[in-house]
């Protein structure tokens, strides 16, 4: 009878335990989740104070004058994250189909696959180091074309290892089909692998955009900033986050309104990639 | 007709394995030979245990001590880490094990969102919206509360202002979270359900399943997911540009403001006006990325390498 109810109770207390212990997890979740939102929130309603027609068409007034805008930074951030995107996608593409296509047996290719995998979480300011080294310090002074260099190296390992881990899902007895009707190694990359895989490397893309976007670290002395507009990638170029950066660490109202509308675009836009690259892989 | 040896083939393969060789060998290695280059003078100038020992960064007389910035470096990825941790193992406990199929999508899309969202969001959200908070409420409620007690009373010393070790580390472990959880989920989901379904059959507890069985069996992929995030924290810059304050001091207490090696370069890397400054930030960016590259190549082949040979199921 005693050891009955002892047994009740243990349970009681096991399970007990148990609600409270998975509580505190869900509580976390909570938490994650909760963070999220009042970021978003805090963006989207400090953003749209400011955000107007004018941010988008106008150059930047000084601080006083009325009607200023971003347009410089929003036009050197399309291109200098356009001319990074021309350069990385086909060296990332590349090395991802090499690393899945042609290093399947090899110990070497595998141990530049593992050094790709680390250099995807490598500090992007370096990045911005190194390029200065290469190639602002010889010419002299900061380039919009060093900038996309530097997020071109940011981008790079990204979009090959997520080449290299959709490839390695295409499965071998396509590729075998192929050689069976005599294509050779290349056809069957081009006409099998890559045409199988083609949804999930494009979502590899995308996702290797959306990095590149937001990313401020390595254009702060490579591409620098310029309060002109200039469509000329051999002469500084503003960008909007190194704006954001620039205008957020500003004394002015106005230069922190404009930092948040910015905010809000730059949020908004890499989230879209990102959602789009979702939207992409799950259509099957 | 040797198939191996026509020329489109060649050209393929060629221009292939030399991208492949330079993302995965060239890029590495050119980035730490540059950054050697550009250290040796300040090298040559400082010596190698006196920049790292030195605690004075004083670029107007050409002295320069890198331990502060070391030190905050630490210090910042410490505190973020500490918060990060549970926050994380809790959220993919909730993800893994607790959640109903119907919101999964849901969580798991709210998660990667956070770890979406760009570092310089963080760091100027950080600046506008946590700081004030922080300065105004949660500091003074930490001194009131633990500011007495001893040994711990230390840690809350000072003004608060916000701008500070305390803020840095809370915000960039916002930053981190969505990246840990995303790979300790990832862990337990590798957990065989096998395993799981024996420790109910035992009539064990839902958490005595995930403590017992799920914990244990995706130790590896923790510290590794671990590991990997640290290693992300450390070369975190925007994240944590805006609240450090930039002082070159090692803080003594969480609420003294303080700088990271990624902070020091950002900001003073386009003033450094002599050769020698620049190259003592050059040697500054060689140790981030020793360190770092150190450790994501720990997480890389020691722990996550493993986890997937651990348990397989025999004789079934």
């Amino acid at each position: 009878m005693d050891t009955a109810g002892n047994l009740i109770k243990t349970v009681r207390v096991r399970k007990i335990k148990s609600y409270v212990m998975l509580s505190i997890a869900t509580v976390t979740a909570i938490y994650g989740v909760l963070w999220l939102l009042w970021i978003l929130l805090d963006v989207f309603f400090n953003g749209f104070k400011s955000l107007s027609f004018s941010l988008f068409i106008n150059d930047p007034a000084p601080p006083g004058v009325e009607g200023g805008g971003l347009r410089h930074a929003f036009v050197g951030h399309f291109i200098i994250t356009s001319l990074a995107t021309i350069m990385g996608i086909p060296i990332g593409i590349g090395a991802g189909i090499y690393f899945a296509e042609y290093g399947r047996h090899s110990t070497f290719v595998k141990f530049l696959r593992n050094i790709t995998d680390v250099m995807v979480s490598f500090p992007s300011i370096v990045i911005g180091t190194l390029v200065y080294a290469v190639m602002v310090k010889p010419v002299g002074h900061f380039m919009g074309i060093s900038g996309s260099v530097a997020l071109a190296l940011l981008m790079i390992p990204v979009v090959a290892i997520t080449t290299d881990e959709i490839l390695k899902l295409v499965p071998n007895s396509l590729r075998e089909a192929g050689y069976a009707l005599g294509a050779r190694r290349w056809q069957v990359i081009k006409d099998i692998s890559l045409s199988a895989a083609r949804r999930g490397i494009l979502t590899g893309v995308i996702l290797g955009i959306a990095r590149i976007t937001g990313e401020t670290a390595p254009l702060l002395f490579t591409a620098f900033n310029n309060n002109y507009l200039t469509l000329d990638p051999t002469q500084p170029m503003a960008s909007l986050t190194v704006t954001i950066f620039q205008y957020a660490m500003g004394p002015y109202e106005v230069w922190h309104g404009q930092a948040w509308a910015s905010a809000l675009i730059l949020t908004f836009g890499t989230l879209m990639f990102f959602i789009l690259a979702k939207f992409v892989i799950r259509r099957k | 007709m040797n198939g191996k040896n026509s020329i489109p083939e060649l050209i393929v393969s060629q221009t292939l394995g030399f991208f492949a060789v330079f993302v995965g060998l060239l890029f590495p290695l050119a980035t730490l030979t540059i950054l050697i280059y550009e250290s040796i003078p300040a090298l040559e100038k400082s010596g190698i245990l006196h920049f790292l020992t030195g605690r004075v960064w004083d670029p107007v007389s050409e002295v320069f001590g890198a331990l502060p910035a070391i030190v905050g470096t630490l210090l910042v990825t410490l505190i973020s880490s500490m918060i990060a941790l549970p926050v994380s193992v809790g959220i993919a406990v909730f993800i893994s094990e607790l959640c109903p199929e119907r919101f999964k999508p849901f969580f798991s899309t709210a998660v990667e969102l956070l770890g979406a969202i760009p570092s310089i969001i963080y760091g100027m959200w950080g600046l506008f919206v946590i700081a004030p908070l922080m300065a105004d409420h949660v500091e003074p409620f930490l001194q009131n509360t633990f500011g007495k007690l001893p040994l711990i009373g230390v840690l809350f010393e000072g003004a608060p202002t916000g701008i500070d070790a305390l803020t840095s580390g809370f915000v960039l472990s916002i930053m981190i979270i969505p990246f840990m959880s995303a790979i300790v989920k990832d862990a337990f989901e590798m957990t065989p359900p096998l395993l799981k379904e024996a420790g109910y059959g035992l009539g064990a507890t839902k958490w005595e399943v995930v403590r017992n069985v799920v914990i244990p069996f995706a130790l590896p992929g923790i510290i590794g997911g671990v590991i990997l995030s640290v290693g992300r924290a450390l070369g975190e810059t925007m994240a944590v540009a805006f609240l450090t304050g930039n002082v070159h001091a090692i803080p003594k207490s969480l609420l003294e403001p303080l700088t990271t090696i990624t902070v020091a370069i950002a900001n003073e890397f386009t003033e450094a006006d002599s050769d020698i400054y620049l190259s003592s930030l050059f040697l500054l960016a060689l140790i981030l990325f020793l360190m770092s590259f150190g450790l994501l190549m720990t997480a890389k082949f020691l722990i996550l390498e493993r986890i997937g040979k651990r348990w397989t199921p025999r004789g079934i």
